[in-house]
Order: structure tokens, then sequence, then C-alpha cells
């Protein structure tokens, strides 16, 4: 090809994209009709409820299905296709009543059959699904799950089409919550039941919730148009979402900024400052704890003194200020803001306080000497690992320089690839290793059942039989009051033994134009556009 | 020519079997699997899952049923994206990642080969400095720092082109611009090399002694010959920008390949790591090919089928 050729083709390259840029700026403007354009997080692994088992899915899942219950914007479940439920004396059997209004996308009645197909068929060990544990709740689900028993013997049965009856293994008060779960979504039974592939494209999902999927091209963009046939559809003000795929923070903070997304969350860190005060965003709690994780069967962090010291030791309201930037609340203890207590409208976290001062370093060194480590010394190498990112990096560093300055104490940093940590974790071949953990549902035992005895993910192999006591108690406890009041007992001696440092309860930062309105969101980072609309 | 193409076939298919076979040993090499999570998974639930994946086979029946498999261009479910197989997914990304690098290829040659040429025929001159400057920074600036400056000035700034996202053409010209950056200044700096050298030499003198007219020099007898490295260059090259980058796909929120070249080996998604790694071998060894023919084309001194006769 000859140089006038590539010149003339190059010309005419670049007038096509310079008119075609033209062409876009001119939309229309119908105000009413506006969509609503979120910036999500990551492409959905599966969009079969049964299958998901995170944010991504949970986003789409969220506006495509309704479960039995539904979140408020307080965290309470609330009836969404159930109208109402009973449960019975003992607390393990839930009676639940599906609206005979309910309905799928192509128009057929929701009944008690879908939630229970779906329900078993998630347990089968054929679907292998990756949430079977969020399951595990009803009577038998385990068992069913490791090839045990059969179908039949799992605790969930349509009595009629509208009424479902569900057995537990244990009195599980927060088991409403639980069912709004996307795990606990129903799927269209007819048409899932011999093609499972049904749930994986637009064209072929048949959902019940306020919206219906009618495009998605991968890691990219998807289109949700109203569902006519939802139950609740009156109540659905925005005809169309749009949701652009976004996994880079810095991308989507372009997008929100250049007005091609109207609401989006988790910003870089190092943006949030400029956004809060430009108020284009703001921060609500989230529901998870950032710490570090002790290895106590090895010396010195099998003596507590030791661990409390380096605990108290720190200045989180520094690293929140300084280091973190996105209004992180300094944890004093280990459940996280934003479950509720027993009392209406009471937060289980202001009710139990802090479990020790932030920054004692009076305390600290006193524990510190008293555990034979007067000023540090005599103290074994003592390293901290962390799984490699940058914002990991810095609270890292800035503990060693604390625990240098405050206590003596001399700590070596090291990093490792993400699966990589999480092995080392397992294994408990660390000495302090980052932690955290996010919640699913709102309730304490999601964070307190971690650190019993033997549970996967209780990294610092902390084994305590008065707390793997109260622990249980509070599983079978039914009523509120009493349940709530053995969990404080629980937590307060988890903060005493301190197998874990808690370093803050996280946050989260919502990027949100001034005209989108209506969105309902959990502490857990999941929005429901039900009502939601653009002005 | 038919007895050198089979045995390119030849050794392509001996390349792939390489390559399977150390990145699949490999990858099971690295610590964590698939399947290993945040939230630990409960033991039955991840027999089921190793069962239904046959990841509770032995090591060698996985390669050989993996081998199988191949055979029969099927690369197997993905492990992180459930409903999608590799070959979706590589049928979904590779035309995007294919239409933007066919981009930034074309933008990489278009520029990059007549300035060479230009920097060239003014030796030591201003505008070979200024060639040879702008390519140091071509070289130097990594991609995803110009792809931001191109956001802030030509998205945010004067609004010509979008930020992210992928909808037609205008979408296209960022990205391209930010992926063709460093192929350019390389084609640039070989082109200028190769020229000065091919115009250092006899013919080229005998040539202008006839009276050859400048343009028609260039052209008809210094261009030719002085293409060689550069093609040798733009081959694999292209082989590598039309699979997609991950900085630049993640920064433009392109739905391309190139992201799942990073983001499998991070999700220990074993089938995507080997179908996108067997994909672009085959590539790379494909494009060496038209390397080899187009080395032909471009000096009748060099034959495909003997060698060492000059």
């Amino acid at each position: 090809m000859s140089f006038k050729k590539f010149l003339s083709l190059l010309i005419a390259i670049t007038l096509t994209g310079a008119f075609l840029t033209g062409c876009t700026s001119t939309g229309n403007k119908d105000s009413s009709d506006k969509p609503v354009r979120f910036g999500q997080l990551g492409e959905p692994e599966t969009l079969d409820p049964r299958k998901a088992t995170g944010q991504p899915e949970g986003q789409f899942l969220l506006q495509m299905y309704e479960g039995l219950t539904a979140y408020d914007a307080d965290n309470n479940a609330v009836p969404a296709a159930a109208e109402k439920w009973e449960v019975s004396a003992d607390g393990l059997t839930y009676t639940f009543h599906i609206r005979q209004n309910a309905k799928w996308s192509n128009g057929d009645q929701v009944t008690a059959q879908d939630f229970e197909y779906a329900w078993k068929t998630l347990l089968s060990p054929e679907i292998a699904s990756r949430y079977a544990e969020m399951l595990f709740y009803l009577k038998n689900g385990e068992a069913y799950n490791s090839g045990k028993v059969k179908a039949e013997a799992v605790g969930v049965k349509a009595v009629d089409p509208n009424t479902l009856e569900v057995t537990l293994e244990a009195p599980t008060p927060y088991f409403p919550q639980l069912t709004a779960c996307y795990s606990y979504f129903p799927v269209h039974k007819k048409t899932v039941e011999n093609n499972a592939d049904r749930t994986a494209n637009p064209e072929t999902i048949i959902s019940n919730g306020p919206f219906k999927l009618t495009a998605w091209s991968h890691n990219e963009k998807a289109e949700f148009v109203k569902n006519e046939n939802y139950w609740d559809a009156g109540k659905v003000k925005a005809k169309k979402l749009e949701f652009s795929i976004v996994e880079s923070n810095t991308t989507r903070v372009s997008l929100f900024e250049n007005d091609q997304i109207d609401l989006t969350l988790d910003p870089p860190p190092s943006d949030v400052e400029r956004l809060i005060k430009e108020k284009k965003a703001e921060i609500t709690p989230h529901l998870g704890t950032y710490y570090y994780s002790f290895e106590v069967e090895k010396a010195p962090f099998n003596n507590p003194k030791v661990r409390k010291a380096l605990t108290l030791a720190i200045d989180r309201s520094a690293i929140v200020k300084e280091v973190t930037k996105a209004k992180q609340i300094p944890a004093g203890a280990f459940v996280p803001l934003g479950i509720p207590d027993a009392a209406k409208g009471s937060d289980f976290r202001n009710i139990g306080g802090d479990y020790f001062k932030d920054n004692d370093i009076e305390t600290a060194k006193k524990l510190l000497a008293e555990a034979g480590y007067p000023d540090g010394k005599g103290l074994p190498p003592i390293t901290l690992t962390y799984n490699t990112h940058e914002g990991h990096k810095a609270i890292a560093e800035a503990l060693q320089e604390m625990w240098k300055k405050n206590l003596g104490v001399q700590v070596e940093l090291t990093n490792q690839e993400w699966k990589v940590f999480l092995k080392t974790c397992a294994a408990g071949d660390f000495q302090i290793a980052r932690d955290g953990w996010s919640a699913d549902f709102p309730d304490p035992m999601t964070f307190l059942s971690l650190f019993v005895s033997n549970n996967g993910n209780n990294h610092a192999h902390w084994k305590n039989a008065q707390f793997d006591q109260l622990v249980s108690q509070a599983k079978t406890t039914t009523a509120p009051a009493s349940r709530v009041k053995i969990m404080h007992e629980a937590e307060a001696l988890l903060m005493e033994e301190m197998p874990v440092l808690p370093i803050y309860f996280y946050t989260m930062t919502y990027m949100i134009k001034p005209n989108v309105k209506g969105f309902v969101h959990t502490v857990t980072d999941y929005i429901y556009f039900k009502e939601a609309y653009v002005e | 020519m038919l007895q050198y193409v089979s045995k390119r076939i030849l050794s392509l298919v001996l390349v792939l079997y390489i390559v399977i076979t150390a990145t699949f040993l490999l990858m099971h090499a690295i610590p964590g699997g698939p399947f290993t999570a945040e939230k630990k998974l409960a033991p039955e639930v991840l027999r089921n899952i190793n069962a239904r994946y046959h990841l509770d086979d032995p090591l060698w029946q996985q390669y050989t049923d993996y081998m199988g498999n191949i055979l029969k261009f099927d690369f197997g479910p993905s492990f992180k994206y459930q409903d999608r197989t590799v070959n979706k997914i590589i049928a979904d990304g590779f035309p995007v990642s294919l239409q933007l690098g066919s981009l930034a290829v074309l933008l990489a040659v278009a520029f990059g080969i007549p300035a060479g040429i230009i920097a060239a025929l003014r030796h030591n001159r201003f505008l070979d400095y200024l060639v040879m400057s702008s390519s140091t920074l071509g070289i130097s600036i990594p991609s995803f720092i110009l792809a931001s400056l191109l956001i802030y000035f030509l998205a945010f700034k004067i609004k010509l082109f979008p930020a992210a996202m992928w909808n037609g053409f205008s979408y296209m010209i960022l990205p391209s611009i930010s992926l063709a950056a460093l192929p350019m200044a390389v084609i640039a700096r070989l082109m200028r090399s190769s020229m000065l050298e091919v115009l250092s030499q006899d013919f080229i003198r005998t040539a202008r002694a006839k009276g050859v007219g400048q343009g028609l020099l260039i052209y008809r007898h210094a261009l030719k010959n002085s293409l060689i490295p550069v093609v040798t260059y733009v081959g694999p090259m292209a082989a590598g920008v039309l699979t997609g980058s991950f900085v630049v796909e993640s920064i433009f929120n392109i739905p391309g390949l190139g992201r799942h070249f990073v983001t499998s080996i991070y999700n220990r998604d074993y089938t995507v790591i080997l179908g996108i790694t067997i994909f672009y071998s085959a590539l790379i060894v494909f494009f060496n090919f038209l390397v080899d023919i187009a080395y032909v084309l471009l000096d009748p001194r060099i034959s495909l089928d003997k060698k060492g006769e000059n």
C-alpha cells in the first residue's frame, strides 16, 4: 500500500470518528423515561441464584428475582414474595404464605414448589453450589449435600401452591433475613427442571422480581426493563436500568464524572476526600471488620498479654484519618455497626460499646512487661504477613512504626499474592496476618461464629471451650433479648482473649448524582432499584 | 513452499504441545486453586465441586483428558464464570480485542514507518531529533500513564471522546492510541536505523548516479530493503496487540480478551489460563509464519525452502 493510500485511509478513519462522536452527544432527552445508570463492580459469575456467590451476582439477581423477604432501608427483613409467615414455638418451623398475585415474568404464578425446587437443587451434590453452606440451616441440608440422605429428607416442603413449610436444624431467629439473600431465591421450576442452562441467558431467564434482564454483554454492560407481571409493579418507577460492568475503581470514577453513569460505589481511597468535598459522594457503614489475626498456637502470641499489648498500642484514629481516608470507624470491638440489637431501633455495637481504649500505650507497655518482655526486650523476631495490595501495605507500615515507637517492638513485613496468602492463613503458617470479614446478612452470629474452634475461617486457630459453649447456646436460644445478651458475652470473651486485633469497621463510599432517588441499599451493600428513578 | 508450510505446521504442533504441558504443570504448581476463597468452603461442598470439575482425578488423568478435549477444540468450562465455556469467552473477547488491536497496529505502522523514513532522510537534523525524542517518550511512557493523560485532556477537558466503555468507533480512539504509542515508537526507530544503513549502500549510490529521483529512490530501492527488521518486529507485536492488553482494557473498560490473561491467573481459572495461552501461542506462531512469507516478498534473495544457499 502506498503512503498516499495509507494517509487517505487514516483521514477517512479520523473523520468517521469525529462524525460518530458528534452523534453520540445528541441523545433523546425525555426526563420521565430516563434509565437508571449504575456502575456495577464486576462481571457476575453466573445468573443462576443457586450458583451465585458474591456481590456482582447479587446486584443483578436482586433486581431480577425476589425472595420470600427483602431488606428495608433499616436492614430489617420485610415481606416480599411471601406476604406473611409464622414461626413455631420451638423456633424450628417457619410457614411462609406466598402472595396469590406473585407472578413470574411470563405471567405464571410463583408457587411454593418453585422455592422448594430451587432450594433442594441448590443443595444437591450434582449442582455442586459453592454457596451450599447458606442453606445448611435447613434440616438435613448438610446431610443431603454430602450425600448422606435423599432430597425428600430436606426440611422444605410445598404444602400447597401458596404455603411453604420450612424445618430448620436449629432455631435461627435471623432466618427471615436469610431468605432475603439470593441463595434463597426461587427459580421457575417448569422451565429450569429439564434445562438448567435456561438460567444463563437473557432470552431464556424467567424471573419474579421488579425487573427482567433483556441484554447482557459480558464484562461490559447489561440492560433490564420493568417486569409488568411483578406483583408490586405499581411501585416500580424506572422503565429501564442500565448497568455498566466496571471492575476498575478509577474507571468507575471517570465514568461517573464524565456523566456516563448516575450511581456507583467504591472509588479509590485517594479520591474519596475530594469526592466528598465536591458533594459527589457519601459514606455509609459497611458490614465488615478489618483486622489482623495472631497465630495463637506459637510463642509469643500464645500469651494473651502480648496480643493485647500489640492491640492497644496502635492509634486507629490516626490510621483511618491519615492512611485509609474513607471515614472508616476505629474498631473498639469485633462486631461492626449496622446490626440491630434486641430493642427496636438499637444497634448491637452501640449497646456493646468498646472493649478497649484506642492508642492506650501505657496499659500496652504494662502488659508487655508482665508477659516478660519489658520494652520489647527478649521478643523473638516477629513477621507480619499481608496480601499484596497498596492499601494493606500502607496500614501494615503504619502498624510497624507505631509498635516500634510505642513499645520498642520490631516487626518485619512480608506480602503474598492473594490465593497464596489464603493458603498461608488456613495453614497457620504466619505470626500476624491481615484479615477481614464481611457479612452476608446482618446478625452478630456471622462474626462471632468465625471463632468457634475448627471454623475454617478462624485463622488465629484460637480454641476456647467457653466461647464455643456461648455460641452454641446463642444458636439455640429463641428469645431475642437473652440471645443477644449471650452474644454480647461471647464478644466480651473474645475481646478479653484477643486472638484478633480489630483495626476498623469498613465503610462504603457511594457516588450518587443528586437527581437519583428512591433506591434502597443494605449495610451489606446490595442495592434495590425497585423504587429508584432519575429525576 | 508446500514443504515449508508442512514443516511449519509440524513445528506449530510441537510448540503448542510444549506450551500446553508447561502451562498445565506450572499452573497446578501455584499454591491455591480455583476454589480457594476468602470464605472457606465447607469440606463436603468442596468435595462436590472437585467431583463436578474432575479436579479429584489424578493429575495425569486430568492432563490426558484435557489433551483429548483439545483435539476436539473443546477448551472446557470456566471455573469462575460458571455458565460460560472457555471457547465462548474467547469468542466474546477476541473480536473486540481484534478490532481495537487492528486499529492500533494500523496506527503504529502508518505513523511509525513514515516517521522513521523522515528521520533517516533528515539525519542529524531537526526533524530527526524531533522524531527520535518523541519516540523515546513513546517507549518510556507506560500505557496506563498515557491512557490517563488522554482521558484527562481529551475526555474530561475538551470532551471530544468518551472516558471509557465500548459503544462504537469514538470509543476506540483513545485506547488504540494508548496501545499504539509503544510499537509506533519502536517501529520509527527500527525504520530509521535500517533506512540509514540501506542508504549508505553501493546500489543506492549507483541508482543516484544514474539519476533516479529522490522519491522513486526511496520507494523503489531503499524502502523494501529496509523493511525487513520492521516486519520481524511487527509480526509478534501484532499477535500481542491483537489479543488485547490488560492495562488498556481495564482502564477503558473494554470487554476484550486481554484482561483474561491476568485475571484468570489470579482466579486460578485453570481452563481459561490454558485456553488463552494456547490461543495466543498459536497466533504468535501464525504471525511468525506471515513474517517469513513477507521476507520472501521483500527480498528475493531469501528462500523458504532452501537454507544456506544465497
